[in-house]
């Protein structure tokens, strides 16, 4: 199908961007990559008065490294990022991850900052996200705000950002010395949707693990200690209070059954070695 | 900051294939019908039209998309690369064609345009893949047809003759 009409603003600054926002507020889209926008414009599940293009912005597209923080601007590409040369020391969760966002035709396009405003409850990148406590920076003309990954994804498909507001960029805290990562999912083919998709992390004794794809957002569990024998009972309480349910993808009991399946082995890798930095 | 009025036909400039084109969208038109309708390269096809088949990829200044999932004024001033642009000066086949018509990797050939420009980006990047890495470049790009097996032959075979073509010029 076809986009309905709208008009077509292409930003030449985050100013104007911003600007457009604040005059068009909810009758507005931003397009960036446009992997998630195009589709549901094509199929008119969205019809925006007025897109605003902020695909070609200089100043949106770098990454930079903080410190103890790395800055994905809202420009990055998923394949920018994944050819980032510190990726893999500074981020190992991203960088096990960005291999199973779409394809590599869709990561050519499709934005790192786009993919966590869609807010897709199984997407990897909102999952990563929410493992490792990011934050997203808002510009409006109201004023600049920072909002913490639990605060930002709120269900499905919806966020905290106001219509009136642009994700500039999403912040994510570097792995540190000892740190240990695992990536997992369960997909139909490559390149689909996750149906169920895990990422761990293992701090000394602490260990994190973030579920996408049960709940209406990723949820992330911590565990102080997680001994051996607690492992299977841990995981199966927390498959059951994330509420998955039947779709045409999987069953609730699937999607339970993958958790404690994918979870397990993502913790276990994190205690063999995993990801690190 | 540029604003392109709903109901106007806006001038879109591209470099197709190497050569200049030029032709007139509305803010809503896809790439993949700028190419067809207005250009007149029809090579490229047009299936799902939501980006899950891969029949419309094409390369935007070298990396491969999917048209249908790009506005014809996003591409303005862009070199974009399409089925018509693979074929040898003298009309002959390039050695992704040349691979493909060897191995039988198409029956209808409504996806092949998109499968090669795939290829075209990804085997410039992995010059050298293995079958499973040709099986997750080519996961976007369906065909209902052969089953894949051929395709995956014509993959390999056509990695080996650039290997060798740019071994040869340098």
């Amino acid at each position: 199908m076809k986009p309905a009409p709208f008009d077509y603003v292409r930003a030449e600054c985050l100013e104007e961007a911003v600007a457009a926002l604040a005059e068009h507020g909810d009758e507005a889209r931003i397009l960036a990559g446009g992997q998630s926008l195009m589709p549901m414009l094509n199929m008119r599940l969205v019809r925006p008065e007025v897109l605003v293009d902020i695909g070609g912005l200089p100043d949106l597209a770098q990454i930079e490294d903080e410190g103890e923080t790395v800055a994905i601007g809202a420009a990055v590409t998923q394949g920018g990022l994944a050819d980032w040369p510190g990726l893999a020391s500074a981020l190992p969760v991203v960088a096990a991850a960005l291999p199973h966002v779409g394809h590599f035709q869709t990561r050519n396009r499709g934005t790192v900052c786009g993919s966590i405003c869609h807010a897709d409850p199984s997407s990897e990148l909102p999952l990563c996200l929410a493992l490792l406590g990011g934050e997203v920076d808002l510009h409006s003309a109201r004023g600049v705000r920072t909002v913490p990954a639990d605060e930002f994804q709120q269900g499905v498909l919806t966020t905290a950002k106001e219509p009136d507001e642009l994700a500039v960029r999403a912040r994510l805290p570097k792995a540190r010395q000892g740190e240990r990562f695992a990536f997992l999912e369960f997909q139909h083919r490559h390149g689909d949707f996750a149906v169920v998709a895990v990422a761990a992390k293992r701090s000394g004794d602490a260990v994190s693990l973030a579920v996408g794809g049960v709940a209406d957002r990723p949820e992330v569990c911590r565990w102080d200690a997680l001994p051996g024998d607690a492992l299977d009972d841990a995981l199966n309480d927390l498959a059951w209070a994330l509420g998955g349910s039947d779709d045409i993808h999987a069953t609730a009991r699937h999607r339970r059954q993958l958790v404690r399946h994918l979870g397990k082995q993502a913790i276990e890798a994190t205690a063999a070695g995993g990801a690190g930095a | 900051m540029k604003r392109l009025d709903r109901s106007g036909r806006h001038p879109v400039r591209i470099v197709l294939n190497g050569m200049p084109e030029e032709g007139f969208a509305e803010p809503r038109m896809l790439l993949t019908d700028f190419l067809r309708h207005e250009v007149g390269a029809t090579g490229t096809h047009v299936a799902c039209e939501h980006g899950v088949c891969g029949a419309c990829t094409v390369r935007i200044d070298g990396k491969a998309v999917r048209a249908c999932l790009v506005l014809a004024v996003q591409a303005d001033g862009a070199e974009i690369e399409t089925i018509e642009g693979l074929a040898e000066a003298d009309g002959s086949f390039g050695p992704l064609q040349q691979a493909f018509h060897e191995n039988f990797a198409l029956q209808c050939g409504f996806c092949t345009p998109g499968f090669l420009m795939s290829l075209s980006e990804y085997l410039e990047k992995n010059p050298d893949p293995t079958v499973e890495e040709i099986k997750v470049a080519l996961s976007g790009n369906l065909c209902r047809c052969t089953g894949y097996h051929e395709i995956i032959n014509a993959s390999l075979d056509a990695a080996r003759a650039l290997r060798e073509r740019r071994g040869q010029t340098g």
